[in-house]
């Protein structure tokens, strides 16, 4: 009996561990501001041709360090206001014709996918001629999106012994340098998930020390109020 | 000095309290419910979780009055706006942490209490009618939290409503038309998300205030249960008709409960602030994706306060092409709570004096209730199958099974075991 409430216990255990298919971490630093913003870069100058962003206003980027002129000069087009969200201008009709798919929201993307997900996707791109766009993915099979970043990656096939990825042209960036931008990327698509979320974090310490103060003091009170009962 | 007894009679605080009083029974209502509501000295830890519900009722209200004056209850808005509340309203994220934290905790909370009352025998004459009402406060709670959980419009909102309102379909003849007009149209849809925000904001927090005032006018007739099962009432003070094991209300389980609110709150804060999503629990990244309702996803599960009825839903097997066993399981899973105080046949209220028998039945129903709920999160063949001496049936199903078939033992023969177990005496007065 008390081997089997043990096994029962373990199982939650050993059903996550099966479904762990994504064995990279992503590097998700919300405190580094200066990765957060080559990370807005990289977003800005190629997730956004396609991907909208629709919840996220230019404006919020003063919260990773940017100053709004630093906003207006680099990362918006000529019709922009820095209060804008970030919008795109394919057209979802096209774009479905184009892609099989229209190309999602990424506002809360890393919510949806998880920021590991999503660091192991855009590493994942692979030659697949079988494809329509001539690309598959290795976390996301059959995947609609060809690789935007295959010039700065490289082209990658897939090794169907090892299951393994094998880099055959390289790109402009060596792959720790490609590793670092996408690795960007993915912290900036983690911030843009949760631009508040170190606020509330930093909100949260304080309720939490507000609430010891009064914890020792609703002690003292009912302790005053309880000494007369036995 | 007579002249004076009279001006400060009428004058200051006292002369307000006198004249509402003269005109509505304030004093006599805070004496009836606080500082002459005599509670049993000897409350618990499990004594807490009802004053918690009412404090996370209190906060779901106020979170959610704020939170409907940024909501636009729209199929093509709801989404959006939950966002705009995210990232544009001041506090917004705070707020709406608290409802989302809110609303898995109520459960918590209830639950909790629920188990004080299966474990001290608070259900037991002469509080069931106590004990009916909360069955309908549970209830109105599961629906309250059903309807709100569409309104975020994200994937799992919406493939869960499609899911739960489909549960209906499968009820003999009238199921197919009854859902339809549950949803206002062949699927979930704006109608269905409009009507859906009217039930959540309105019409069940309506029923559920009522239902908790009359759960507590009933609690306060009677007077509480307490660990020993036994009833202060009958051993009262000679002069001052006080029973001699009752303590008022108010201060003493006010300044205790205090205590219990603030380490409530900082488990509440350290969820709502650190980890609102408590892996998943309590917010499903799926529900990150917008309501697409021509792209369902691979694996639906409720929140995880549903998981335990969800899985006697799944475990219960069709007869023919008919569904409709599994729902009626899963409803009478729920509506069974509702008989307990004419099933216990025992001669004692707590479990301090009942014997091994009793105790052993709800351990296993406690046991098999966890499991429920955990193989509810996951699909139903999670475990992998059996062999072939089984006919390859799924592990997880057939553990469902066992526990689902000792879910529903523990109140079908609660009548039989709590008759024959073996009791220890109960003392005259509480004991500690």
């Amino acid at each position: 009996m008390r081997h089997i409430l043990l096994g029962l216990l373990l199982l939650p255990v050993l059903a996550f561990a099966s479904e762990a298919e994504i064995t990279v971490k992503a590097p998700v630093d919300l405190g580094d501001q200066a990765s957060l913003q080559r990370g807005a870069r990289t977003f800005v100058n190629y997730c956004l041709n396609c991907h909208s962003a629709n919840y996220m206003r230019y404006n919020r980027l003063q919260d990773i360090g940017l100053s709004e002129k630093q906003i207006k000069d680099n990362l918006l087009f000529a019709t922009e206001k820095v209060g804008d969200t970030m919008q795109v201008a394919i057209d979802p009709i096209d774009a479905k014709k184009w892609f099989g798919a229209t190309p999602p929201d990424l506002s809360v993307e890393v919510r949806a996918r998880g920021a590991d997900w999503l660091y192991a996707y855009l590493r994942g791109f692979y030659k697949d001629d079988t494809r329509p766009t001539g690309w598959n993915n290795t976390v996301y099979d059959k995947v609609a999106m060809p690789h935007v970043l295959y010039e700065l990656q490289g082209v990658q096939v897939l090794n169907h012994e090892t299951h393994a990825l094998e880099l055959v042209k390289p790109g402009k960036l060596s792959p720790t340098e490609y590793d670092e931008m996408v690795g960007d990327l993915t912290n900036f698509m983690a911030f843009m998930a949760e631009p508040a979320k170190q606020s509330r974090q930093i909100i949260g310490i304080f309720v939490l020390l507000f609430l010891g103060v009064m914890l020792v003091l609703a002690k003292k009170i009912k302790a005053e109020y309880w000494k007369d009962i036995k | 000095m007579a002249d004076k007894k009279v001006t400060t009679a009428s004058s200051g605080l006292a002369g307000v309290v006198d004249w509402v009083d003269a005109r509505f029974p304030l004093t006599s209502n805070i004496k009836n419910h606080l500082t002459e509501y005599y509670a049993p000295k000897n409350f618990n830890f499990w004594y807490f979780f009802g004053s918690l519900a009412l404090l996370v009722l209190v906060m779901q209200i106020v979170t959610g009055i704020f939170l409907t004056m940024h909501y636009k209850p729209d199929a093509q808005q709801a989404f959006a706006s939950v966002e705009y509340i995210m990232r544009d309203v001041f506090g917004g994220n705070i707020i709406r942490y608290m409802h989302s934290t809110g609303a898995s905790m109520f459960f918590v909370v209830v639950y909790l209490h629920m188990f004080r009352g299966l474990i001290y025998g608070s259900y037991r004459t002469p509080r069931e009618l106590i004990w009916l009402f909360g069955v309908g406060i549970f209830l109105v709670l599961m629906g309250e939290a059903f309807f709100g959980y569409l309104l975020p419009w994200g994937q799992m909102s919406y493939w869960g409503a499609q899911v739960i309102v489909n549960l209906f379909s499968t009820i003999p003849f009238i199921g197919p038309d009854l859902s339809e007009w549950l949803r206002g149209d062949y699927l979930v849809s704006d109608a269905t998300l409009n009507r859906f925000f009217a039930f959540h904001v309105i019409a069940l927090p309506l029923v559920l205030l009522g239902l908790v005032a009359v759960h507590l006018i009933a609690l306060h007739e009677v007077g509480s249960n307490n660990p020993d099962g036994v009833e202060i009432k009958n051993h009262k003070d000679k002069k001052t008709g006080i029973p001699l094991d009752g303590i008022p209300f108010h201060p003493y389980y006010t300044v205790k409960d205090l205590v219990g609110v603030v380490v409530f709150l900082m488990v509440f804060a350290a969820i709502a602030f650190f980890a609102p999503e408590m892996g998943g629990y309590f917010l499903e990244a799926n529900n990150f994706v917008p309501a697409d309702p021509l792209k369902t996803p691979a694996h639906i599960a409720p929140v995880w306060y549903f998981t335990p009825y969800y899985s006697i839903l799944r475990a219960v097997p069709p007869i023919g092409i008919s569904q409709f066993p599994g729902v009626a399981a899963m409803g009478l899973s729920v509506v069974v709570f509702a008989f307990l105080p004419w099933l216990d046949k025992s001669p004692v209220k707590s479990i301090r004096y009942r014997g091994t028998l009793y105790k052993g039945w709800l351990t296993a129903f406690v046991v098999s209730f966890i499991i429920l709920g955990y193989l509810g999160t996951l699909p139903a063949d999670t475990w992998g199958q059996f062999g072939a001496w089984l006919g390859k049936a799924d592990r997880a199903t057939v553990v469902a099974r066992i526990c689902t078939v000792i879910y529903f033992l523990f109140f079908i023969l609660m009548p039989w075991y709590t008759k024959r177990d073996k009791t220890k005496p109960v003392p005259e007065r509480v004991a500690h």
